[in-house]
């Protein structure tokens, strides 16, 4: 396959945008962070932060797998100054991984106005150093490519997820890690998911993980099933798994990852977003932007949306490839749309068709291509709290 | 996917042993399309995406999709009937439909 140009990292990991994030460490600091990226391309500064002022594990986490990801090269980072975060340790672990890094207190600085421009000074001088670091080659078996799918109707199940499926197939087979998730949206499919583990040590692990999801959604009292899926056709949370779990392909799962938890090696990977113990924090995710973002956070260079209603969301870090299950759809909103797999439904196109070009998309982000999402601004970014994460050994070998 | 003659092309079968056809396109209210060799009557507009039994299937009984349960029916549905929400269930989470 063909050869990707990418930014190298001091971890080894490579990066196929070179993102400066600008982070508010609470939501006081949001606007000031809005304001210091203002004068910069979408494509070159983006705000990510973490709201709460109350201490989190979790957002700690997250924001330390982001600050470090890839797709990212310098990190200005935007404190108001009084609030929980542990702004210096977050410092200290990106500057530990290579990456330029400042952190801005309002308090301390004199307000917005100080802030802003002290912003925007350290991102000028940044990004110029930044970009003119030289790239180095990048092999597909280094991917991490994540999948989700949102907006979804009948056609998902019938031709965007088992293309997306097909990719991962492909990407396996390359070498490169693979992500699918989320655990909510398998009730119904946990057994069959069981029979594709490649330990068996792996197989009560991934029924506890839908298991565990099931009870979750129960006690917030809904499923992950909304009244746009039945408009479109789909009438229980089996069927719309079904589908769903199309898009992780055919290879044999590897392990189980955690937010913020990155793969030991290539291969197919299911993502449990579902935190351990009693329901906390209210839903696992709140939207998919949260959804892109946790893939990320292991991450992820890209990720395949796949939608049969029409989602036009992009993320913040990392490129999504929007792939368009129904053609009526795609007819309507094009230019949302990277991938039209649709067709299949025409007898124009196979699914293995769509699959290759999926993964021909994926691998030209590498070559200086963008998305649909991209080219329109989307940097969505959500991130709330949640229970962290505890480290699980046994879940993936190597 | 069997290709089988005696179907509207509008239809999909998704995997073999599947109860339930798919729909392509939408098919119009009052149309009569041929499902299983046999002409059935279409009473409401179904757009894509939407379900036809694909025989005879008594209450109690699973749906199969994909070669999967994805829920039983409530009640009979006659071969063409449009199997959804109302004559489907779920044996996980109900399915509340908010409009």
């Amino acid at each position: 396959m063909t050869t990707m140009m990418a930014w190298p990292r001091k971890d080894g990991r490579k990066g196929i945008r070179n993102v400066v994030l600008v982070a508010y460490l609470v939501e006081c600091a949001h606007h000031v962070c809005k304001q210091i990226a203002r004068p910069f391309p979408d494509g070159d500064v983006q705000v990510v932060g973490f709201s709460g002022c109350f201490p989190s594990d979790y957002g700690q986490d997250m924001m330390a797998a982001l600050c470090t990801h890839p797709n990212v090269g310098a990190v200005q980072l935007v404190s108001l100054g009084c609030e929980n975060f542990k702004k210096t340790q977050l410092a200290e672990v990106i500057r530990a991984s290579g990456r330029p890094v400042d952190i801005i207190t309002i308090q301390d600085v004199g307000g917005t106005g100080p802030a802003v421009k002290a912003g925007r000074d350290w991102i000028k001088q940044t990004h110029a150093h930044i970009m003119a670091q030289p790239k180095v080659e990048m092999a597909v078996s280094e991917l991490v490519i994540g999948t989700i799918c949102g907006g979804s109707d009948a056609t998902s199940g019938i031709t965007g997820n088992p293309a997306a499926g097909v990719a991962f197939d492909m990407l396996v087979q390359e070498g490169a890690t693979c992500i699918f998730e989320e655990t909510g949206e398998l009730i119904g499919c946990e057994h069959v998911m069981a029979d594709r583990v490649a330990d068996e040590a792996l197989r009560p692990a991934i029924i506890a993980s839908v298991d565990k999801a099931a009870k979750y959604y129960d006690a917030m009292g809904y499923g992950s099933f909304s009244n746009g899926n039945a408009t479109g056709g789909l009438s229980t949370i089996e069927e719309k798994s079904l589908g769903a779990y199309a898009k992780s392909g055919q290879s044999k799962i590897a392990g189980i990852l955690r937010p913020a938890q990155t793969a030991p090696a290539g291969g197919l990977y299911l993502l449990d977003v579902v935190p351990d113990g009693p329901p906390k924090y209210g839903y696992p995710n709140i939207n998919d932007n949260a959804e892109i973002i946790e893939l990320i956070s292991c991450g992820a260079h890209a990720v395949i949306f796949v939608t049969g209603r029409g989602s036009v969301v992009g993320s913040a870090i990392s490129p999504v490839l929007k792939v368009c299950a129904n053609p009526e759809t795609y007819d309507r909103m094009s230019g949302d749309m990277d991938v039209n797999a649709g067709r299949i439904l025409d007898g124009g196109t196979t699914l293995q068709d769509v699959g290759a070009e999926i993964v021909e998309k994926l691998v030209a982000l590498g070559q200086g291509q963008t998305t649909a999402s991209e080219d329109l601004g989307h940097v969505e970014f959500v991130l709330t709290y949640k229970t962290a994460a505890p480290a699980e050994p046994g879940c993936h070998p190597n | 996917m069997t290709g089988q003659p005696t179907n509207d092309p509008r239809v999909l079968t998704l995997a073999e042993g599947d109860n339930i056809v798919v729909l392509k396109s939408t098919i119009q209210a009052g149309e009569r399309i041929l499902l299983c060799g046999q002409e059935v009557f279409v009473p409401h507009t179904l757009g894509l995406g939407h379900k036809l039994a694909a025989e005879d299937i008594p209450a109690g009984q699973d749906i199969i999709k994909y070669g999967f349960p994805i829920g039983f029916a409530a009640a009979d549905i006659p071969l063409g009937g449009h199997v959804h929400v109302h004559n489907l269930t779920s044996r996980y989470t109900q399915v509340e439909v908010m409009e």
